[in-house]
């Protein structure tokens, strides 16, 4: 017999070892999510996908489903915490949308749109980050920066070269890159990397690619992150 | 006197371009003023604002006349808006947070291309530089916000007609956009 759990109250079946994200998904159903991608170790880090089981908060794409749960995550106070964790990583970065080439097809405005993230609600740190632009290539402007570590994992464990790492710890934590220079340019980093292609932000750019797509044809102008999302990651591996 | 709702809208840091975006609502503005009137705004030179109901405000705080009349605004407005990107996280202009106010204005007026006669303005007339340029909800309290870079016009005429209606102002998905 299929064994199951309760998912804001619809039964999702699931296998052993699935996540209770792996299994939302493979039943259809969205959770909120930024540093989760169905190709890569679960990291655990934006807390988007936090979810309510059976009392307790945990992190969707790391908890494992079990027999019994009772899940909830389209709720009230789930959504407006997510809200205010996606404000956060608004303020604590520099994100300008409309001075930004990933506008339109950036996960965190998607999830910001989804959510229906009308201001930032705290005090904007306005932190000092600089831009590598020094790839002939690709572009790294650490403003935008969410520390999802996608960079990181699909660099590992996809391209096989750990370009990428996160250092330090709170309002000191800061992507690096791993070359003698700390450089983008004398990284092993290239184009066709799937590192390059990962970032859900306009943290990662390909450069000579901006703005092709007009205003109206984007990602997120007309579909929700929700409906994006279920087609892209349902049909991952 | 009329019992229509007044309005007040004025631009802080920000580049009028929201201002002219609620002129997009174009031929709805007669509609509009059927039930409005405007109080101090650039549509109607007033210069100081009156009690109102509804206060419009475009633009980061960036220099000491911002916050000023951000809390004229907020004194006489039952209800207060941040209107666009610049409203609400700074915008364009907040990008100057990076570099030291001083350099800013080196460069402006002392070393940068082409200036002649030297000298960084310092009339008692001029309203002083803030050290950042700040969102207005982190100066006053705001009771609704508008993103957009601009507001499209039907973000304002969805805006203004939920509150005309006595409704809870919402946008639909096609509406709210940070771009």
């Amino acid at each position: 017999m299929t064994q199951t759990f309760m998912l804001d109250g619809l039964a999702i079946p699931f296998e052993d070892g699935q996540t209770i994200m792996e299994a939302a998904i493979a039943a259809g159903h969205y959770i909120p999510h930024l540093c989760y991608h169905p190709d890569f170790t679960p990291y655990g880090s934006c807390k988007l996908c936090n979810v309510n089981v059976n009392g307790k908060i945990c992190a969707a794409c790391t908890f494992p489903a079990m027999a019994g749960q009772t899940v909830i995550s389209e709720s009230e106070e789930q959504n407006r915490d997510r809200q205010r964790i996606t404000q956060m990583l608004f303020v604590e970065g520099n994100h300008f949308c409309p001075s930004c080439e990933k506008s339109g097809n950036c996960q965190l405005q998607g999830v910001a749109y989804h959510l229906k993230m009308t201001d930032d609600h705290f005090n904007h740190q306005f932190p000092h980050r600089e831009i590598d632009a020094s790839h002939p290539d690709i572009l790294i402007d650490f403003n935008r920066c969410i520390f999802c570590a996608l960079c990181v994992r699909a660099s590992q464990e996809e391209d096989g070269k750990a370009v990428f790492a996160i250092s330090g710890r709170g309002i000191n934590k800061r992507l690096i890159i791993n070359s003698d220079s700390g450089q983008l340019k004398d990284s092993e980093l290239t184009v066709n990397d799937r590192a390059t292609h990962i970032c859900p932000t306009g943290a990662i750019l390909i450069k000579h690619t901006a703005y092709q797509v007009p205003i109206g044809d984007r990602q997120f102008d007309h579909h929700s992150i929700s409906e994006v999302s279920m087609d892209q990651d349902s049909s991952a591996p | 006197m009329t019992d229509k709702i007044r309005i007040a809208t004025t631009s802080l840091a920000g580049c009028f371009g929201c201002h002219m975006s609620f002129l997009d609502i174009d031929e709805r503005l007669l509609e509009l003023i059927e039930h409005v009137e405007f109080d101090r705004s650039p549509l109607t030179d007033i210069e100081h604002c009156g009690s109102c109901d509804i206060g419009l405000i475009e633009g980061g705080v960036c220099n000491s006349e911002n916050v000023h009349v951000l809390r004229e605004f907020r004194e006489h407005c039952k209800i207060l808006v941040a209107v666009g990107a610049c409203a609400i996280n700074g915008g364009l202009p907040a990008m100057r947070n990076f570099v030291p106010l001083e350099e800013c204005l080196n460069e402006s007026y002392m070393t940068g291309i082409g200036i002649e006669n030297p000298q960084i303005p310092n009339d008692p007339e001029l309203p002083l530089l803030l050290d950042k340029v700040r969102p207005i909800h982190e100066i006053v309290k705001i009771d609704y916000f508008l993103p957009g870079c601009p507001p499209s016009a039907d973000v304002f005429w969805k805006f203004l007609t939920d509150l005309l209606a006595g409704q809870e102002p919402s946008l639909t998905y096609e509406l709210l956009r940070y771009d």
